[in-house]
């Protein structure tokens, strides 16, 4: 069986259901690392997290109008670099600038004999999309992404 | 979904009155256990369709319908650019023109038995599927551009292929109006490595038996008999298709505003079609089918490597090639004045009827085959169009099975390995990459794909032609 959560201290990330796909829900103390930890749910989708190694850093830069628009360039960011680079990420470090998001993605390149990659996702989408701070203070970044 | 919510207008047809900022009505055509099934969802996002600027008639849901972003997966509406009409990223979905093709092998599943797992074997090494898999064709700029620009039409003009399959494709192989300039260069890259590439999720590679005729007339015109050996090639534009969807639902939710357009969810991003981006994106997503168009091109020429190698008595030729995730500007009956409209289809075949001009002439006194594809252990079938079809809901039908169950429950309740055995077992051999994949996959995991052919079927929008078993399936 694999994880469809994760829980560590006050960092976090789950899967939430779609019919026919796959929501992923990054939970934290901070908005960077809410979006670190909804990246991970990401590669969660598509392979057991532990299986990958955090060899290879690659930086990341995007831009949008809002933390939610920002929320879905980041994801279709790392779904751009993990098909062009044939790679997995595992580890992510979040910093924002005003509308722009900086970030770092450490992983590795795919090995199908020992990731068992389920799917390739093909893009993040405004389905259940927030971006938000609930009653405790803890961030959740989260939204549909399309397998 | 509440059935309370719905007017009954036929066995097999409800509709959603017009309330709120609906501009037409909602029209649903499924059995009732299937609308009892279906998730609330399709009610909401055939609502909010309906509320687009300058749609025609109605808001259209297939038998197969289930929640999808913005359009309910197996969702049909039409605009008229004339009134200030919309063309829909979120409309026509990430994966542009995937589709299904159906290849006669010209032999019988009697042929297939001495040499199957050979076959599955030699189909799973030679066809690249599943997540970090690349291609054996690589193109550079030019090449890019020339296949964005001609489809199937340049993948036959590359040696791939003959020029008898382009007769049996939508739009003989070709769509009209694609602008590779519109496509970003990271499309671009994202599909350098992918042409002739399978995917993962629900895309496929099968070789099936024809179990069942319904239609004697029909089947002899679309070449097929019981015991025949066909293939079925399930995939779409790849990572270009993709990168479009990504890029203008994120230019037409930002421009949305700027156009007067109020979107009920953001995941409707749409623009005028008479727009610079409404422009732009039909040019994008023209040259995406194409992609799809030249993808299943190739593929078809592996397939036909593979057999030559291992039945080499095969005689392949196309039956038909469909797309589901599209828009395309058709000419509909409204209201007895013949209309050009911009018909989007997510989740839904084009099922022209009998003596469209668009048909191959060999095909046209029985109308389009529509090929629906079922799940690894089910059954696929082949539908053809009807008369009744066009006046329906512009000539348009199911998919597929649609899901019932998301990919977390289907991995909660299944194994991929003992489902491998469990088929196998029933003569059906798989090969995938990925057994989590197969678990995800799992046929429980899908609505009854004949409950589904039959209601469309009830409903007038395509009838039954022959029922197909796999055989042998890969899967990405």
């Amino acid at each position: 069986m694999h994880p469809s959560r994760f829980e560590t201290g006050q960092a976090s990330w789950e899967h939430f259901p779609h019919q026919a796909d796959m929501g992923v829900r990054g939970i934290g103390p901070t908005k960077e690392a809410a979006f670190a930890n909804a990246a991970q749910a990401l590669t969660a989708v598509i392979t057991d997290l532990v299986s990958v190694a955090s060899l290879h850093a690659v930086p990341i830069v995007c831009e949008a109008p809002d933390d939610e628009l920002l929320l879905v360039d980041w994801l279709n960011a790392l779904i751009y670099e993990m098909a062009t680079r044939k790679m997995l990420f595992s580890r992510f470090a979040v910093r924002f600038n005003n509308h722009s998001l900086h970030a770092t993605a450490w992983g590795e390149p795919v090995d199908v004999a020992r990731h068992q990659p389920a799917v390739e996702v093909k893009g993040a989408t405004y389905t259940e999309l927030s971006v938000k701070q609930d009653q405790q203070g803890q961030w959740i970044a989260q939204c549909v992404v399309d397998v | 979904m509440d059935l309370n919510l719905l007017k009954r207008r036929g066995p097999d047809e409800w509709h959603i009155a017009p309330h709120g900022k609906m501009r037409v009505p909602g029209v649903i055509f499924a059995t009732e256990s299937l609308i009892r099934d279906m998730d609330e969802k399709v009610y909401e996002q055939v609502t909010n369709v309906a509320t687009l600027p300058g749609i025609v008639q109605a808001s259209y849901a297939m038998p197969d319908a289930h929640w999808g972003y913005g359009f309910p997966i197996g969702g049909v509406a039409a605009f008229d650019p004339d009134v200030g009409g919309v063309v829909s990223a979120g409309g026509v979905g990430f994966d542009i023109s995937c589709g299904v093709r159906l290849l006669r092998t010209g032999l019988t599943a009697e042929d297939l038995q001495p040499v199957k797992e050979r076959l599955a074997d030699t189909l799973f090494h030679h066809i690249p599927a599943g997540v970090g898999s690349t291609g054996k064709v690589h193109l550079d700029r030019g090449e890019m551009d020339a296949m964005l620009a001609g489809g199937a039409k340049w993948a036959v003009g590359k040696g791939y292929g003959t020029h008898e399959d382009l007769e049996f494709i939508e739009e003989h192989g070709c769509m009209a109006g694609a602008e590779p300039e519109h496509v970003s260069d990271h499309a671009k890259k994202r599909q350098q490595d992918e042409m002739g590439t399978l995917g993962s999720g629900n895309h496929y590679l099968e070789v099936q038996q024809v179990v069942t005729v319904f239609d004697e007339e029909a089947s002899s015109v679309f070449g097929i008999r019981e015991g025949d050996l066909v293939v079925s090639i399930h995939c779409g534009s790849r990572g270009l298709g993709h990168q479009i969807g990504t890029e203008f639902l994120k230019s037409m939710a930002v421009s949305a505003s700027r156009h007067h357009i109020e979107l009920p969810d953001r995941e409707l991003a749409c623009a005028p079609i008479n727009s610079e981006v409404g422009q732009a994106y039909l040019g994008a997503m023209r040259a995406a089918i194409n992609c799809a168009l030249a993808n299943r091109q190739i593929i078809t020429h592996l397939v036909r490597e593979v057999f030559a190698d291992v039945l080499p008595d095969a005689v392949f030729s196309l039956l038909y090639d469909v797309s589901h995730n599209t828009c395309k500007v058709e000419e509909h009956d409204i209201d007895g004045t013949p209309t050009r409209l911009f018909v989007h289809r997510k989740g839904a075949t084009r099922a022209f009827g009998p003596g469209h001009p668009d048909l191959p002439p060999s095909l046209r006194s029985v109308g389009q085959p529509v090929l629906i594809g079922g799940t690894m252990g089910t059954a696929s079938y082949v539908l053809a169009g009807t008369k009744e079809s066009m006046e329906l809901a512009y000539g348009s039908a199911c998919h597929g099975a649609g899901r019932s169950m998301s990919r977390h429950q289907a991995l909660r309740q299944w194994h991929g390995r003992e489902l491998v055995k469990d088929l196998a077992a029933r003569g059906i051999l798989i090969r995938s990459p990925s057994l989590r994949g197969v678990a995800e996959e799992a046929p429980g995991a899908y609505k009854d794909v004949s409950e589904v052919v039959d209601a469309a079927d009830d409903a007038c929008l395509a009838r039954k032609v022959a029922r197909l078993e796999p055989l042998v399936c890969v899967k990405g």
